[in-house]
């Protein structure tokens, strides 16, 4: 069954979502709702709601909000140093993604924003581009697999995940058993953090720097593994003017290039991971596809699921346009974003991460992605197909315009809402005219 | 036990609304709670047969009847008909043109897929007259 939950009220189940609403901005206009590709939207006394099972963090909603009242949300630039109310870590961890380095003008070397995030207070930071690496390495040997089950669906993008889970059960098999490269970046760095420091793991703080809120929900309701070893998600946007005044005054003294070969460890595989295209490009085969944007990718998983893409060993896709350069949290145009990468590849070398070992176990999935039937109407077979014919009925009686002014996205969406209770016929004011105009004696004039 | 039945007019000349109907069949048993497995299967007969209906029989329509056992699907056209209907069968055999075999489709698998994959299969078809393909997939096996 499918809940309309205020989004203050909180639960960190699995279909936890980081988008949030002010709703004092909030005039309950259409445009959210329109917009939601999963029709995840309603207007209910003028605000905007989200039915939670069907939000897939896609931004889709924060983007086009002209009021600026959907949000995504965040933990705060404080809580690196517990100025959330919560304790201060002993030992600080920065997880910079590769979209990061896109954000900047000029940037020749990577070193140069390294640097400027232990000066902003970090004891270590460690790429999420280097992880990228060894994802990339680590697929590429899936590929070779004889078992593989093809093509396999890149599990970087949570949104595209939670898209996935809940619309297209023939395709969950389908995704990669690997973890995105930010889960991979933080096991790596608790360990290497806890080798160094003898700390145990709680003192031990490890902060994300997050381009969309789909990977804030990705560290406090993961799916795929149990327990997201990022302890904090922080909005790329508000690290971003912090970092400036200080890569500023660490080229000033000329600095710019020293960053320990530690640190500084991700080619040009690992950055291309922050655009479009980056993830797939990485594999070194030509049998694979790379879609970006919501919209794009829906339609891509639909011709997948009718099997009308032959061939394809793997598929990257981005639920923004771009790729993650085009989260709602970054700073920079993504397009200009992805030119300011490319530059930046030119003098790195193809690859500055291996797996020296093993592949570690926290490299894997620990827990089974499956489908989510909540699009069902009913709970039963009978009971949905008597629903089905109600939707049918009522999706006659209303106009067709799917005008939004009931509150759900199309008349469809509105008589499924009706048949299931969760709303009223004489919502439709079109209906509602007509009603009124009965009762006042009334011809009536269609519009 | 309450019956769905679905229907869908399936237009000859257009090959990019070729799979609209399936593809609304699809997601129509996806809302009623559907066995994935048996969803794939459904999909896949029907994008065949609309398919078919497009490349040979300028369209048809399709009919879908969801009840407690089995969902059953009926297309039928008014195009050419099959001549021989043991030859159109097999694996690989196809009377599409070179232009359609272009665009990916024509590969004679149409027809054999469509019986691969559902429980019930039956060909009607009568040269000059058109084709009729009844199709159950079982929900309960």
């Amino acid at each position: 069954m499918i809940t309309l939950v205020k989004q203050s009220e909180k639960q960190y189940d699995s279909f936890f979502h980081s988008i949030s609403l002010d709703e004092e901005s909030c005039k309950g206009c259409i445009n959210c709702l329109k917009r939601c590709p999963t029709e995840a939207i309603r207007i209910r006394r003028g605000k905007s709601l989200i039915i939670k099972e069907y939000c897939t963090d896609c931004a889709a909603c924060i983007r086009v909000c002209p009021h600026h009242a959907k949000k995504s949300t965040f933990d705060s630039f404080d809580s690196v140093f517990g100025g959330d109310g919560s304790q201060e870590y002993e030992y600080k961890i920065a997880l910079p993604p590769p979209e990061l380095y896109a954000q900047f003008n000029n940037l020749d070397e990577k070193s140069l924003v390294l640097n400027a995030l232990l000066g902003l207070g970090f004891d270590d930071v460690y790429e999420v581009a280097a992880a990228a690496e060894l994802v990339s390495e680590i697929t590429r040997k899936l590929l070779k697999n004889e078992k593989a089950l093809l093509p396999v669906i890149s599990s970087a993008c949570p949104s595209v995940i939670r898209l996935i889970r809940v619309k297209f059960p023939n395709l969950v098999e389908n995704i990669s058993p690997l973890v995105s490269p930010a889960e991979m970046a933080a096991n790596a760095a608790v360990r290497r953090a806890m080798l160094r420091t003898r700390l145990p793991r709680e003192k031990i703080g490890v902060f994300f720097i997050t381009p969309c809120p789909a990977k804030v929900t990705e560290v406090y309701a993961p799916l795929g593994v149990k327990k997201s070893q990022i302890d904090k998600a922080i909005a790329l946007s508000d690290v971003y003017p912090r970092l400036l005044p200080l890569m500023k005054d660490i080229a000033a003294r000329g600095l710019e290039s020293e960053a320990s070969k530690e640190i500084n460890k991700a080619g040009r595989i690992g950055v291309s991971w922050g655009g479009h295209g980056g993830e797939a490009g990485g594999l070194l085969t030509d049998n694979y596809l790379a879609v970006d944007g919501i919209e794009n990718v829906i339609k891509a998983l639909e011709d997948l699921e009718d099997s009308k893409f032959k061939d394809l060993e793997f598929i990257e896709l981005n639920a923004c346009s771009g790729g993650c350069v085009g989260g709602v949290l970054a700073v920079e145009n993504p397009y200009m974003a992805k030119v300011k990468l490319n530059i930046l590849r030119k003098y790195l070398p193809v690859s500055g991460t291996r797996m020296d070992e093993a592949i570690p176990p926290y490299a894997y999935h620990d827990e089974k992605i499956e489908f989510q039937p909540v699009y069902r109407l009913g709970e039963t077979l009978e009971e949905s197909i008597n629903l089905m014919m109600t939707v049918d009925e009522l999706v006659k009686k209303f106009p067709g315009l799917d005008c939004g002014c009931c509150g759900a996205p199309t008349c469809r969406a509105h008589a499924e809402d009706t048949a299931r209770n969760l709303a009223s016929e004489k919502d439709c004011i079109h209906i509602m005219r007509k009603y009124l105009h009965k009762a006042e004696g009334l011809e009536i004039h269609e519009s | 036990m309450s019956v769905l039945e679905l229907h869908y007019d399936v237009p000859g000349d257009d090959f990019t609304r070729a799979g609209e109907a399936s593809s609304a069949i699809k997601n129509k048993l996806k809302q009623i709670g559907i066995a994935p497995d048996i969803i794939r299967n459904v999909a896949i007969a029907t994008y065949e047969g609309e398919i078919n209906m497009v490349i040979h029989a300028n369209g048809g329509t399709i009919d879908a009847t969801v009840d407690a056992n089995a969902i059953a699907l009926v297309l039928k056209d008014t195009g050419a008909g099959i001549p021989d209907v043991e030859l159109a069968m097999q694996e690989g055999y196809t009377t599409a043109q070179e232009h359609i075999r272009a665009l990916g489709f024509g590969a004679g698998m149409g027809l054999p897929n469509m019986r691969r994959y559902t429980d019930e299969f039956e060909l009607k078809s009568e040269v000059g007259k058109g084709t009729e393909v009844r199709m159950k997939v079982y929900i309960k096996k």
